[in-house]
């Protein structure tokens, strides 16, 4: 039997499936805030933390005398801890961010094996979930970093009042902020990089008959 | 001339393992369906009838045996091959519709056809006009809860259709619908089959799938226990059920 050649392409363009994945997130919004309050916590605490470096590096370089002594003595002690701390917390919301999307997958399998029938290579699925968790990551970043900014800015006019304000260390926060956005997205996309390859990985057949 | 064969299976047998002990769904399923022609797979539950439809679907590769879908062999596809047979060849309508439910009708349609590689303003023309044959030109916006369940099976209808396909494979079409309902969902089948010279297999258990095919083939225990044309079905309807040995 002469074999025919099947030599067609299959496609989905990036505008549909922004569109696709966008959609998604506002039907299942729960989830979607759910995902990226995850990154949106564990890039605020980090933030925080770096935003109150930068506020006591510049309080050294550019305070009082009698504050800088202060502040000198047990900056290294407190550096190290801060290190595990950060580190401990983004993977905390790197996992809960596999988990969310593990159920996410779970939730829509019958979607998924809908769309496979319909000619869905497994890179559209793995797509469509990588656009969404970049999408949960930029939002949960950007929101993160504003919010940890705010918060260590208020602590510290607190603490030494009007001070803060002249001694602003823009630029470092600036150049902090850029990183945080950059991490918690890379953070966001690489949890969700299993659930999408376990959802791309269903067979069709079996994926619609799951009951959810 | 002889009519050209969509599909044939020859000597398909699939096994699945239930824990240690292999389980001998198909055992053994010799069938040629014909371009343009209504099928009806019909048996108990637990027949093998599911199976040997994921087999003709190309959702599922046989243990053994072959399974040629418009002349090619589905075992030899890679999964890319696979996914475009699905795409461009094969249509498939489910008993629970399984639209997707955050898109409305009209892009439930567009979407087979936007994988297949048509622009969005083409998909949706051809989207339109195709909701407009299954008699949902007026609801072409709404999302899938938004839609009774006939009115969801149609769509699904319009969406298997969205490519040309050669085959439209529906499990249980009207599994999930009220006897009218399905008896409308049936009808609108026969009509595209008709219409547009698509081969239609179900698989089902619905006597009133009978009326209309072609052919009835009556699965029982993983084999073909027989194969009855349209002329004798009509005379048989009224004893379907009663008759054992056929």
């Amino acid at each position: 039997m002469e074999q025919k050649k099947i030599e067609k392409q299959l496609s989905l363009p990036l505008k549909n499936a922004i569109q696709m994945s966008f959609r998604n997130m506002r039907v299942r919004f729960g989830r979607a805030i759910i995902i990226t309050m995850s990154i949106l916590l564990g890039i605020a605490f980090l933030m925080s933390v770096l935003t109150g470096n930068a506020f006591t590096m510049s309080l050294i370089h550019k305070g009082p005398e009698e504050i800088k002594v202060l502040l000198m003595a047990d900056i290294l002690e407190v550096k190290t801890r801060q290190v595990w701390l950060v580190s401990l917390s983004l993977l905390v919301c790197t996992v809960g961010i596999v988990n969310a999307m593990l159920m996410s997958v779970t939730e829509r399998s019958r979607e998924i094996g809908t769309m496979k029938c319909l000619g869905a290579l497994d890179k559209f699925i793995v797509e469509l979930f990588l656009l969404e968790s970049l999408a949960h990551g930029i939002v949960g970043s950007i929101a993160g970093c504003l919010i940890g900014i705010l918060t260590m800015t208020v602590v510290y006019l607190i603490q030494y009042g009007g001070l803060i304000i002249k001694i602003f260390p823009l630029g470092v926060i600036l150049k902090y902020m850029l990183l945080s956005i950059l991490l918690g997205t890379f953070l966001a996309v690489i949890g969700a990089l299993y659930p999408a390859y376990v959802s791309s990985k269903m067979e069709p057949a079996e994926a619609i008959r799951r009951e959810v | 001339m002889p009519k050209e064969a969509i599909v044939r299976t020859i000597g398909v047998k699939k096994s699945f393992m239930l824990g240690k002990v292999p389980l001998h769904v198909l055992k053994g399923i010799d069938l040629e369906i014909l371009k343009g022609e209504y099928i009806s797979i019909m048996g108990p539950s637990g027949s093998g009838k599911t199976t040997l439809f994921n087999m003709i679907g190309g959702l599922d590769k046989p243990s053994e045996g072959k399974v040629y879908i418009d002349e090619v062999d589905i075992a030899q596809l890679d999964a890319y091959e696979l996914a475009w047979l699905r795409c461009r060849k094969i249509g498939y309508i489910f008993q629970t519709f399984n639209l997707i439910p955050v898109m409305s009708a009209l892009e439930n349609v567009m979407l087979p056809m936007i994988f297949g590689g048509l622009s969005t303003d083409d998909a949706r023309e051809k989207a339109k006009a195709l909701l407009e044959t299954v008699g949902l030109g007026h609801r072409v916006n709404h999302k899938p809860f938004e839609l009774s369940g006939g009115q969801q099976q149609r769509v699904a209808i319009a969406r298997a259709l969205a490519n040309d396909p050669a085959i439209i494979l529906a499990d249980e079409p009207t599994g999930n619908l009220d006897l009218k309902t399905g008896k409308e969902i049936i009808n609108l089948l026969r009509e595209m089959n008709k219409e547009k010279g698509v081969s239609i297999i179900t698989a089902t258990h619905d006597l009133k799938m009978l009326d209309v095919s072609d052919r009835v083939i009556w699965i029982r225990d993983g084999m073909i226990e027989r194969v009855e044309d349209r002329e004798n079905i009509t005379i048989k309807v009224g004893e379907v059920e009663g008759e054992e040995a056929g």
